[in-house]
């Protein structure tokens, strides 16, 4: 693992001096979460939050209900506990509701999310789905920290509680008030939970975190393979690079 | 062996009498390999020719099994592909070598031109190879443009729609142009239709055709590759053999050379490729992966990094820098009044600059910067009459030139980073400094290499 880190962030570093080209973000800072797609008891419990709680409004059509056996279960463990919309296990995670209806209902069509991760990004998502707040203003009641404005209602509230915006003043790391070019005390957007839901704040980061996760892997179902493959492929590539560079030396042998 | 040689020849040596008896198969191989005679002392920067036809025709076979399953159709194209990474056996792997694939075509492409740019690799009597070389390049933009729009995600789409719209600019015709291009009034199923052809007909056979001519002036009995040296090995030959001195053939030496080469650039390539193979939004871009919407603009549209240096031009191009352009040309009418020459010469001269300047007050900036993006890629053609240096060589070429490269790579990637990053009006400034800089590299070049300080060059390669 830790050396494919290493590779990785060579090539990075090599290909990308600079800042990276990050996915549109509006407004507010992101919060950093390292996903882990090896972890399967997390992907099994972020499949079900997925199905559970995503899987009404927004598809998957591009996975196919199957494609869960990467995740260590069988098809009965997929059919009981996943599936429950679909008659067989190789049909996609479509939903019953028509593109049409969702417009009327909506005003907008809720975006596929087979490969959302790969658009958005993991902590955009991340942030996302932890930063609804109540907003009264709005036609759901809820706004957003990251998306202001979301036309998605905070599908997780019961879980999570209710959160309102608070402006506070913002503080160096020591305490020290921060202040803004004009002098003016900067002030920070911070949520607050006033209704509690069912699960704690660290339970529900832990759930959202495996939802996630579970959207990364399905982003790239065959990313675990394509890593694997990548490390014998490396090594086959670097017995050649050793083999060629004593071939080239022995003819090269007399060329002065 | 011997015993079969001797009584009757081997199968597969008489089935090659057979074909070279009928077709030039020995003297093909020793005129391009085994006969070739290049310069001994290819560096570093000689690799990147070799590889950039490894990559072609990686992505000619790994475009092959994607064109088997993706479909060009607007309402299939975003979940085939998707489907050639879940289902396709292979599938993620082939889409994978061929999206990588691109990325490294324009890094090898921009290497081997750098090169030329080292070594005068364009002077005489290489001025045919280097024009085809610049249709290469220009085949290649055409090629990698039409085919980063049929994944059809929001980037495609709408960098499709922006480059398209920008032949609308062009006055009269634009909009009719635009139009015709599309066969639509906005991109759509149609357009991404012909680019699929042409994206998988048309370009890869404009592209072989002319790496075949590109290799045949190459290989051609007065021109032969240059070398760091940028001397020519044809003015030493052996008399008796008739083979230059400072010469080895091409194959085996450097055939194993390149395929060494080759080796350690697969290997670079696969660490890209298995374990990072969107490089963080500059090879895959992030926004692609939300389905193309004709409805919903992105807010921020950005090429693909090895098109955003032009991209960035074309920016930059706003009514400020059509002043400096236009005290450009009036120092260009100048200098053609003050210079010696005929009569007919200076008229030129002058003509064309009263042109320039009427174009200046016509057109509006943005038409301007069409051109300018246009002419930012056109202008390496001139090259071979621009460098009027004694010699081809950088290492015999005095400070003047090494600074003026020097700057130009610097324009060059401040330019491309640039283009990647959203407009703000300091980021304009230095993309308007680093366009003039661009541009002063070339167009001063007959000035600076004229009067720079050169090195004598040696008699043989060092």
């Amino acid at each position: 693992m830790n050396v494919k880190r290493i590779l990785v962030a060579v090539a990075a570093a090599a290909l990308a001096a600079g800042a990276a080209p990050a996915p549109a973000a509006e407004g507010a800072k992101l919060d950093d979460v390292e996903v882990n797609v090896t972890d399967v008891a997390s992907l099994q419990s972020g499949a079900r939050t997925f199905v559970n709680y995503c899987l009404n409004c927004h598809s998957a059509s591009l996975v196919r209900y199957n494609a869960l056996r990467q995740l260590d279960l069988t098809d009965e463990q997929i059919k009981d506990n996943l599936m429950f919309t679909a008659e067989k296990i190789g049909m996609p995670m479509d939903i019953a509701m028509r593109p049409r209806d969702a417009k009327a209902w909506f005003a907008t069509v809720p975006p596929d999310l087979s490969v959302i991760a790969r658009a958005r990004g993991a902590d955009w998502l991340y942030t996302y789905l932890r930063t609804f707040y109540r907003d009264a203003s709005t036609p759901t009641g809820w706004s957003n920290l990251v998306y202001t404005s979301p036309v998605m209602p905070h599908v997780l509230w019961k879980l999570q509680g209710e959160q309102v915006l608070k402006e506070v003043p913002a503080t160096t790391r020591d305490g020290r008030p921060v202040v803004d070019e004009h002098g003016q005390p900067r002030k920070l957007a911070k949520l607050e939970l006033t209704v509690p839901g069912r699960q704690s704040t660290a339970e529900y980061d832990k759930t959202v975190y495996d939802l996630v996760n579970f959207l990364v892997w399905m982003g790239e179902p065959n990313q675990l393979e394509r890593k694997r493959l990548g490390v014998w492929v490396l090594f086959g590539l670097a017995v050649l690079v050793f083999l060629t560079y004593f071939l080239k030396r022995a003819y090269w042998k007399n060329v002065h | 062996m011997a015993n079969a040689t001797t009584t009757k020849a081997h199968w597969a040596l008489r089935l090659f009498e057979w074909v070279d008896s009928r077709f030039p198969l020995s003297d093909l191989w020793k005129e391009h390999l085994s006969e070739y005679y290049a310069p001994k002392n290819f560096n570093f920067w000689y690799y990147f020719g070799s590889l950039s036809l490894l990559v072609l025709v990686l992505q000619i076979i790994t475009g092959i099994f994607l064109t088997m399953n993706y479909k060009p159709d607007a309402t299939l194209a975003f979940a085939s592909v998707e489907y050639i990474m879940r289902e396709v056996p292979w599938g993620w792997l082939i889409r994978y070598l061929h999206s990588t694939g691109a990325s490294a075509f324009f890094i090898c492409v921009y290497l081997h031109m750098f090169r030329a740019l080292l070594y005068g690799s364009y002077r005489k009597p290489r001025e045919l190879l280097w024009l085809v070389g610049v249709l290469i390049f220009l085949s290649l933009m055409a090629e990698a443009f039409f085919g980063y729009l049929l994944p059809w995600g929001q980037m495609s789409y709408w960098g499709a729609q922006v480059i398209v719209n920008l032949f609308g600019a062009i006055p009269f015709v634009g909009e009719d142009l635009a139009i015709w291009i599309r066969g639509d009034y906005v991109v759509s199923d149609a357009t991404l239709n012909r680019f699929f052809a042409l994206h998988v007909a048309a370009l890869p056979l404009v592209l072989l055709g002319l790496v075949a001519v590109h290799i045949l002036a190459l290989h051609d009995k007065h021109v032969g590759s240059n070398n760091p040296d940028g001397i020519e090995i044809k003015a030493n030959k052996d008399p008796g053999t008739g083979i230059p001195r400072d010469a080895i053939p091409f194959h085996p030496y450097y055939t194993v050379k390149d395929i060494f080469g080759a080796m350690v650039f697969l290997l670079v390539f696969s660490v890209i490729m298995f374990f990072a193979p969107e490089v963080g939004g500059y090879f895959l871009e992030h926004n692609n992966f939300f389905p193309a919407d004709p409805l919903k603009t992105p807010p921020h549209i950005a090429p693909v990094w090895y098109f955003t240096p032009y991209y960035s031009v074309l920016r930059a191009t706003t009514d400020e820098l059509k002043w400096v352009i236009g005290v450009a040309v009036v120092l260009f009418m100048l200098w053609g009044l003050v210079r010696r020459g005929g009569n007919t010469t200076r008229m030129l001269l002058l003509g064309t600059g009263a042109v320039l300047l009427a174009l200046l007050v016509v057109l509006e900036a943005k038409v301007w910067g069409v051109l300018l993006m246009g002419a930012s890629v056109v202008i390496f053609a001139f090259l071979p009459w621009l460098d009027r240096s004694p010699v081809k060589s950088i290492r015999y070429k005095g400070w003047m030139y090494k600074l003026a490269l020097t700057v130009f790579v610097i324009a060059f990637i401040v330019l491309g980073y640039l283009g990647m990053q959203v407009p703000t009006p300091t980021a304009t400034r230095i993309a308007q400094v680093s366009t003039v800089a661009y541009f002063a590299f070339f167009l001063l070049m007959p000035w600076y290499t004229g009067i720079d300080k050169t090195k004598p060059p040696p008699e043989r390669l060092t």
